[in-house]
């Protein structure tokens, strides 16, 4: 079942004839995922051209807009590649179009922008993964986003992270360790974004086919310790965890905008407390999150 | 970004908050000459001379006096800041050298209080703090004393709704003691309100007044202003690369910058070269955990090309602190391969004279591998993050 998306989840890629869009839509058509249609505007009526999992030529309609691509191949969720300035508005025409999944790639949009798309998406049905994120994968099923497939196992295992990389970086040791993953999650790093920890936790949790949760955080800000509260309350499966930055030196930003300790707040200590509060067992090193999780089930 | 206060309060004037007369000054004598003008333009013999640097704290540490016999007297107090390492809270032990002052006129205050807004991360809105107690560390308040923060959320829709600022005002009992009260709770919902439509049509991270002060007469003025921009909205404010005062950024932190990259310089000796913010943290996390120091945070971010994998890679070799390099690279969007040959390319220019681990893993590993395995270059390959970070650790240390 997984969570999210599967292999029969219909997708529009927005930016798909730009270069990021171009190499990472290739990639998600070799894996297999169902990339229906994309979109650029101006640059309605072309065709993109990739190869499939087994070598086979595939083509994707280019479409000037979302709406009309939405309504001539049926594809219910966006992925966005479109560069920082114009993102916020491809979210939300993807929204517009009833898309119910948007998942934004693309980094560096203005926080303004985000806190204006984010009330322009409140009490509608679309749902916003990222911004500044790897995206989200179904192993063997789909690939949405840019993460390496080939390191994926298809299993049990929940995975979600406000970093990209360390994500992969977890779902190796995972793999390498037998355990393979029902979904896995990049919500992103940026201060204001769509799907939080508790959103994703509690999907996990719903699921019949995830038996464990990985999850790693980062200094700054307090979604750990929001998503520590829910696993406390709510959670009935094991879950691992690992926090960043426990060395980062306070009131420095690490590249992710959230990722800065100011005012005692944010601290990887207050986090990692929290999490073990909540009966997380927490990873003492990122090269031991996989062998943490499994020590739990 | 963070800019000056006098220039803050330029952008303040422009938005109809109310701020004192000064100049900006550079040199003793042009302090000296602004100061006469402000006591021939106000009638009033008291001037302030403050300090202008990207910190605050900036009165406890001796970088801001109040002169209240005339304009020589002025110059020979500016001829003191001017110069002086100033040391605050905010600028670690080594402190930041002063060299642009502000002169402004006294004000005859009333009562001093705090006006912040920032971006509430849980919420996903901007938030206004404010709090009587205005001219002290905010972050003292917040943790001592949490209920003399007011805050409200605007919605980006609505805007600061009118009510709103009220509920600011009435809370701070704004009109309290003021000769004035009516004016004191126009003037200061105005101000609010103008801070509010700043902050969105500016794109800034932070806004601060402390002090926004009451007069005794009642006004509201900006005695202090700090903003910081949000430097993902760079690129629709092309009056931003006036502001910049590069004196006060981190010369190799600023290169990076403008680069693309992102770098933090850091005490120890190892440099890392990293993708992505999250594993950049875990990898000096590792480090440490091993024994090491790393000299650095470097993430060569998610679409780096060559170029800039042979600048992030340069800035590590010339740096004279690195005794060890660990590349560690989890390859998404990011290709190993454009990794790999800018490793090759940076080397190649500076040579390498460090050992140098690499690991490598994700996409187009295997092309990255080989450019690696045929530079010649005496590389430590390694297998996971931990047999990277043991190996660098043990190479540097010996």
């Amino acid at each position: 079942m997984a969570i999210l998306v599967d292999k029969n989840t219909r997708i529009v890629v927005q930016g798909i004839t730009g270069s990021a869009g171009s190499f990472h839509t290739g990639q998600c058509i070799e894996y297999g995922t169902q990339i229906v249609a994309g979109c650029t505007p101006g640059r309605g009526g072309e065709t993109f051209e990739a190869q499939g999992p087994k070598g086979e030529k595939v083509k994707v309609p280019v479409f000037d807009t979302v709406a009309e691509a939405v309504k001539k191949t049926e594809a219910t969720v966006a992925c966005v590649f479109v560069p920082a300035l114009f993102a916020a508005d491809a979210i939300l025409e993807a929204a517009d179009a009833g898309c119910e999944l948007v998942v934004c790639i693309t980094e560096g949009i203005p926080v303004m922008d985000m806190i204006r798309t984010r009330r322009a998406l409140l009490g509608g049905s679309t749902r916003l993964l990222g911004p500044n994120c790897p995206g989200v994968i179904t192993p063997g099923a789909c690939k949405l986003g840019i993460m390496p497939g080939h390191i994926h196992r298809a299993g049990n295992i929940g995975v979600v992270s406000r970093s990209g990389t360390l994500t992969y970086e977890a779902v190796g040791q995972l793999t390498a360790l037998g355990l393979g993953q029902s979904t896995c999650i990049g919500i992103g790093g940026d201060p204001v974004a769509g799907l939080d920890f508790v959103d994703v936790l509690k999907m996990f949790n719903a699921d019949p086919d995830t038996h464990g949760v990985m999850m790693m955080g980062e200094i700054g800000g307090n979604a750990e310790e929001l998503a520590a509260e829910y696993i406390k309350a709510h959670m009935k499966k094991p879950v691992a965890g690992f926090i960043a930055g426990t060395t980062a030196p306070p009131g420095k930003r690490m590249g992710h905008a959230g990722a800065i300790i100011s005012g005692g707040k944010g601290t990887a200590a207050d986090k990692i407390a929290a999490l073990q509060a909540a009966g997380v067992k927490v990873a003492p090193t990122p090269a031991e999150m996989g062998a943490t999780l499994k020590s739990m089930l | 970004m963070k800019i000056h206060e006098y220039q803050g309060k330029q952008i303040f004037a422009k938005y109809g908050i109310v701020v004192p007369k000064g100049y900006p000054a550079f040199t003793a004598e042009e302090a000296g000459a602004h100061a006469k003008k402000l006591i021939d333009e106000t009638g009033s013999p008291v001037v302030v001379v403050k300090a202008q640097i990207h910190a605050g704290g900036r009165g406890k540490g001796g970088g801001v006096k109040v002169v209240k016999d005339g304009a020589s007297a002025a110059q020979t107090t500016a001829g003191k800041i001017l110069g002086m390492q100033l040391v605050t809270h905010q600028t670690g032990p080594e402190g930041q050298k002063v060299r642009r002052l502000y002169i402004e006129q006294g004000l005859d205050i009333a009562r001093e209080l705090y006006l912040g807004l920032v971006v509430d991360r849980d919420k996903r809105r901007i938030a206004i703090m404010a709090s009587t107690e205005g001219g002290v560390e905010i972050e003292k308040v917040a943790e001592e004393t949490p209920e003399k923060i007011l805050t409200e959320h605007v919605d980006p829709v609505v805007g600061l709704a009118s009510y709103q600022a009220r509920k600011l005002a009435f809370g701070l009992e704004i009109g309290k003691g003021s000769p004035d009260p009516k004016r004191t709770m126009k003037e200061f919902t105005a101000t609010i309100k103008a801070l509010c439509e700043l902050f969105e049509k500016e794109d800034c991270s932070l806004c601060e007044i402390n002090p926004l002060v009451v007069t005794k007469q009642g006004g509201i003025v900006a005695l202090d202003s700090k903003i910081n921009f949000d430097d993902n909205a760079a690129a629709r404010h092309r009056e931003w690369a006036e502001l910049r005062d590069s004196d006060e950024e981190d010369p190799v932190e600023a290169e990076a910058k403008a680069a693309g990259l992102s770098y933090v310089s850091l005490d120890g000796d190892i440099g890392c070269l990293v993708n992505g913010a999250g594993l950049a943290m875990s990898t000096m996390d590792i480090i440490q955990h091993y024994g090491g120091e790393p000299a650095n945070f470097l993430d060569v971010g998610g679409g780096a090309n060559k170029e800039q994998v042979t600048k992030a890679f340069k800035m590590i070799l010339s740096s004279d602190k690195v005794k060890g390099i660990f590349v560690n690279i989890f390859g998404g969007i990011m290709k190993c391969d454009v990794i790999a040959e800018g490793v090759v390319a940076a080397t190649k220019e500076l040579g390498l004279e460090v050992p140098l681990v690499v690991r490598l893993e994700g996409t187009n590993v295997a092309k990255g591998k080989e450019i690696l395995a045929k530079s010649g270059l005496a590389i430590q390959p390694a297998d996971t993050m931990a047999d990277g970070a043991k190996k660098i650790v043990a190479a540097v240390r010996g």
